[in-house]
């Protein structure tokens, strides 16, 4: 490999076939552009399956109750479900020391809301200070609510991105005051979700203050929790469907309701669709790879292909060399030698124009669920060595046949 | 220098044998200069093909320079036709790729000789066939008889001990037949063991002694006066 002597036959050679170089070093870097490009779109997909389910906190169970579809201990179908706080306490009691975050919640959909001239219609939702986490809100401005809030039946408002850009115009809100259904509530926060536009036309007041002013007594529409974290995602996997399981058959226990209704209550538990996710974006990644595995075979089979035309090209002059004295060692290296070049310098060309059009074009790419295209380095290097390898690999063969040719069959070769 | 004993070759093609050498017996001494003649399908190819270890006899002994050539594999038989031979053949055989001299200068690349030195000794051999200027061309830019001058400078290159020549001048007209066994005679005069393989009569009486093939086996062989291959007596 470090033999300078040979090094300069290589370029010799290289120098007087440039088409044939030319041509080798086209397939080559076409097929790593395309494997490049490839990649990259799977792990856009991932990307972009990524974006659509990162709106909540990703361990989240929530609870909502609907009407009974069984009869149960002599009560008809259709009785309507009502959770309340002492549900929410009873859940949050009995799982102290395994609970992380916990709201309960009581929203009313379409409440008309007015600042000055401007007026929007928004979901209000009342609920408790751990919620900014459950809904993986960030704050652009203000707080949270708070427990003196919760304590107080304070009249505040956290506001989402989208009502604040309806409402105020990019002017100030924090310490100004909205009117929801006739009630004036003070704004003290402006928040954005990864959600989207969807997620911020929400207007968060403090629970106790929305069952007060809705006259709903203790009522809750539905409950949110988390679970402490656990290292290993079989574990958490494990204890969230455990909670899960428990919290319903306690609600069901609780109201009366038979074991077998499964519409009466609902636990959505995030993690197990975190799971179908995570499972659907192995799919794709694997569906990716398996697509990128058979463009690098194509991709041997067009540089033994190619390889095997230059064997035959060179036969008489590989008999000539044999004559005069080369060993057929040296002739397998010299081959080899070219080809692994010719496809290491085509290879890595290959993979800077494709890595160029990402770096340039990528970032404009944002379609659902094809999100930021991007290739992992070390993952390019890798089909790039992978390529050159199994050419070289799929080279030697003819190149080993080539040198153990008689020379003067060689010769006579016209 | 070259002793064969009772050689024998024959060639398989599907269920059909061709006994193509019958049993050959001859020597040749150092600084001969020998013709083997023969119509085709004498076998004379053959016979230069297992003297230049490019084939390889299936009964007999052939000792080179005191060396048995037998049962070599590729790499030795590469080194001992590199160390010891020269081959001058009826198409030339240059690799078209290459300058006149990088031509010449293949078989010191394969003795390890270093680049410089290298050139150096080619360019002699080049100056020696009269061939100095065209250094710098590639073979479609010579004549015929100028690519067979670079061929035997290719093949003196590696100083063998024997050169071999397979119808060197085959492919070239008379008049540059003639310069061509001038320079081969010239290099003979100097000591080098020659053997030409050739069907023309004329070039044979140019070497001092002829063998004469027929049918795989030697039917005469006899040394001749030697004829100079000055230019002026042709004309």
């Amino acid at each position: 490999m470090f033999n300078l002597e040979r090094w300069q036959e290589i370029f010799e050679a290289i120098g007087k076939n440039k088409l044939r170089t030319f041509l080798t070093g086209l397939s080559v870097a076409s097929g790593i552009f395309i494997l490049v490009i490839l990649l990259a779109m799977g792990q856009g997909m991932s990307n972009g399956v990524a974006k659509e389910f990162e709106n909540d906190a990703t361990n989240r169970i929530s609870v909502w109750t609907n009407v009974t579809s069984e009869e149960f201990k002599g009560m008809n179908p259709g009785r309507v479900i009502q959770m309340d706080n002492r549900d929410y306490e009873l859940a949050v009691n009995k799982n102290a020391e395994q609970l992380e975050l916990k709201s309960g919640v009581f929203s009313r959909w379409g409440q008309l809301t007015t600042y000055k001239k401007e007026n929007g219609s928004y979901r209000v939702e009342g609920v408790r200070s751990d919620y900014q986490f459950l809904e993986n809100e960030s704050l652009v401005s203000g707080r949270y609510i708070n427990e003196s809030d919760l304590n107080n039946y304070e009249k505040v408002a956290v506001i989402g991105n989208q009502v604040y850009l309806d409402l105020f115009k990019d002017k100030n809100a924090i310490g100004e005051y909205v009117d929801i259904q006739g009630i004036k509530f003070k704004v003290v926060g402006v928040y954005t979700d990864p959600g989207g536009e969807r997620e911020e036309t929400r207007i968060f007041i403090p629970l106790t203050t929305a069952q007060r002013v809705y006259n709903a007594g203790d009522k809750l529409r539905s409950m949110a929790f988390t679970l402490e974290k656990h290292d290993k995602y079989e574990d958490a996997l494990a204890a969230s469907e455990a909670f899960s399981a428990q919290l319903e058959s306690d609600l069901k226990t609780k109201h009366t309701i038979s074991p077998t209704d499964k519409r009466a209550v609902n636990v959505n538990n995030t993690l197990e669709n975190a799971k179908k996710f995570y499972d659907l974006n192995n799919m794709i990644r694997w569906f990716f790879w398996g697509v990128g595995i058979c463009t690098i075979i194509a991709g041997v089979v067009g540089v033994s292909n190619i390889m095997l035309i230059i064997v035959k090209e060179r036969t008489k002059e590989i008999g000539i060399r044999k004559a005069i004295g080369a060993e057929p060692w040296s002739i397998i290296g010299m081959i080899l030698h070219e080809s692994i070049f010719v496809t290491a310098i085509a290879g890595f060309l290959g993979l800077l124009f494709s890595m160029i059009l990402l770096e340039i074009a990528g970032p404009y790419i944002e379609t659902a669920y094809i999100s930021n295209p991007t290739v992992d380095f070390s993952v390019a290097i890798t089909t790039v060595i992978i390529l050159v390898v199994a050419g070289a690999v799929a080279g030697f063969f003819p190149a080993y046949r080539a040198a153990n040719i008689k020379p003067i069959e060689a010769l006579r070769d016209e | 220098m070259i002793e064969i004993k009772n050689l024998h070759k024959s060639y398989h093609m599907g269920k059909n044998s061709l006994h193509v050498l019958k049993g050959i017996n001859f020597s040749v001494s150092e600084g001969e200069m020998v013709s083997i003649m023969g119509s085709s399908g004498s076998g004379k190819s053959t016979l230069l093909n297992i003297l230049g270890i490019l084939d390889e006899a299936d009964e007999g002994s052939y000792t080179l320079d005191g060396t048995l050539i037998k049962n070599l594999n590729e790499k030795v038989a590469a080194r001992y036709r590199n160390k010891f031979l020269g081959f001058i053949f009826q198409s030339f055989n240059l690799i078209n790729y290459k300058t006149a001299l990088d031509n010449v200068s293949m078989p010191l690349y394969y003795q390890g000789v270093k680049r410089n030195i290298r050139t150096e000794k080619a360019m002699h051999y080049l100056e020696k066939v009269g061939l100095a200027d065209w250094a710098g061309h590639l073979p479609s830019e010579l004549s015929g008889g100028q690519k067979q001058r670079v061929a035997i400078a290719r093949a003196l290159a590696s100083d063998p001990k024997v050169l071999l020549a397979d119808e060197p001048t085959g492919a070239l007209d008379t008049k540059t037949s003639y310069e061509v066994m001038e320079l081969i005679q010239g290099i003979n005069d100097e000591g080098k063991t020659i053997l030409i393989v050739t069907h023309e009569e004329d070039i044979a009486h140019m070497t001092k002694r002829i063998v004469n093939l027929k049918d795989g086996l030697i039917i005469d062989d006899s040394p001749v006066n030697q004829v100079r291959a000055k230019t002026e007596s042709y004309v």
